[in-house]
């Protein structure tokens, strides 16, 4: 535990040094930057028309699938990752499991092709 | 290393970051101006080298309103979260032998956990400006950054299986006895540097603020210093991308003669120009040809690049 903890308190810190960083710009513009609001200027940007409907709309279904087809492949990437790691050290069973676990998922990645999932159209 | 070495290479490890993307930002105007024949800014200081600090001047004092219907909180939130994460990624990145933050053993890692993270102050900007551009652009952002993520871990899963570790040096270490990885890895080196293009959100894959029709996208009502930030993010992200790219393939910090920082500078830099000359090369895709060739394209060919890696290392063990 305190092995762990003296490994990451350096990024902990840095981290934190990051965000304070961060925040201090961000502060330091709002102490000195002039401010002149009126309402033409605070109004929401459209073109130059007066905005037509509330931003926060509707929007297509595809970008729910996109998060869907990338928490699938995100989870094989995090299974792959200590297999890559482990690699030197791994008998044939290790690895030849692993190719059927991407074989299976390969298998998906098709259907969901087939299935039209990847077409943005 | 003790907490006050820690301290103060942290805070050096900051302002030679601000100061390099400040530079970065006058160097890539210089060599686009190069590339489309014209000048560039060359008024403030020497060939234009301090228009960087004119310009961050300039954006401090401007006037910086939240949008009538913003969500304030997340609107000024947003800004500093696409700064900090990569500003922070630089700690695992090691410039030269022992000259690092922290040395972690899933310094790879993190650093990928670090660029996902600013797409969370795009989608929270967008989301907090209450404007449709800055929503479809968030929307964009997001979706973009989830096909690119998917390939971008598989595409150096090849490097990190040769030198089994996550760890920076022992990457760098691995390729000292051997060639550099982008000769053993060439179509992972090269799957890498779309994803991180795509990752740090550049031309030709900045869709979520592609001017023609997006306006400026999720930075639509940004202006002064919050617009700086996400500026200061992009530029940083780059640089990380390149740090990243330097290690596992370039051979990180080695080289002859010369000191290893001089050596990792030099590689990043090179690897900097490069993005700012495909941004001057190239055309933006559409968005359904971004989308399609992260699923169609990339994904299979980074699979098929990890097989054939791990196909070929089991070949060659006793």
């Amino acid at each position: 535990m305190d092995e762990l903890l003296r490994e990451f308190l350096p990024i902990v810190i840095l981290t934190i040094l990051a965000g304070g960083l961060g925040l201090i710009l961000m502060l330091s513009a709002v102490i000195i930057a002039v401010r002149k609001p009126d309402p033409e200027k605070v109004s929401a940007y459209e073109c130059g028309f007066n905005a037509f409907d509330d931003a926060r709309m509707k929007f297509e279904v595809r970008f729910y699938l996109v998060s869907i087809l990338f928490i699938i492949f995100d989870l094989e990437v995090a299974f792959l990752f200590p297999w890559a790691v482990a690699f030197g050290e791994m008998s044939m069973t290790a690895f030849w499991s692993m190719m059927v676990f991407l074989a299976v998922l390969t298998i998906g990645f098709a259907y969901e092709w087939k299935k039209g999932a990847l077409e943005w159209q | 290393m003790s907490l006050t070495a820690t301290l103060l290479l942290s805070v050096a490890v900051l302002v030679a970051l601000i100061v390099a993307a400040g530079i970065f930002t006058w160097a890539e105007r210089r060599l686009l101006g190069f590339l489309q024949e014209r000048l560039g800014p060359n008024r403030v200081g020497p060939f234009g080298f301090l228009q960087w600090v004119a310009d961050t001047v300039k954006l401090i004092a401007k006037e910086d309103a939240p949008p009538a219907g913003a969500d304030v909180a997340a609107f000024r939130l947003a800004p500093a979260l696409a700064a900090a994460p990569v500003l922070a990624g630089f700690g695992v990145v090691a410039f030269a032998p022992g000259l690092v933050v922290a040395d972690l053993d899933m310094g790879v890692l993190f650093v990928m956990g670090m660029l996902a993270l600013t797409v969370w102050a795009m989608v929270l900007g967008a989301w907090g400006s209450r404007n449709r551009y800055a929503m479809l652009g968030g929307l964009r952002a997001a979706a973009q950054m989830l096909a690119y993520e998917s390939f971008l871990g598989l595409s150096l899963m090849g490097c990190v299986l040769l030198a089994g570790s996550f760890r920076m040096g022992d990457i760098v270490a691995a390729q000292q006895d051997g060639a550099w990885f982008i000769l053993i890895q060439p179509l992972g080196a090269v799957l890498f540097f779309i994803a991180g293009i795509a990752a740090a959100h550049r031309l030709p894959f900045d869709l979520q603020e592609s001017e023609q029709d997006l306006v400026a996208g999720f930075m639509t009502e940004y202006s002064g210093m919050s617009f700086a930030l996400f500026f200061l993010g992009e530029y940083i992200a780059v640089l990380l991308v390149a740090a990243l790219f330097t290690t596992l393939f370039l051979g990180g910090w080695a080289g002859p003669i010369l000191p290893a920082p001089v050596w990792f500078g030099l590689k990043v830099g090179a690897i900097c120009a490069l993005f700012v000359w495909l941004r001057a090369a190239l055309p933006r895709p559409r968005y359904d040809q971004l989308i399609g060739f992260a699923w169609k394209v990339a994904l299979p060919l980074a699979l098929l690049n990890l097989l054939v890696t791990g196909w070929i290392a089991v070949g060659d063990a006793p």
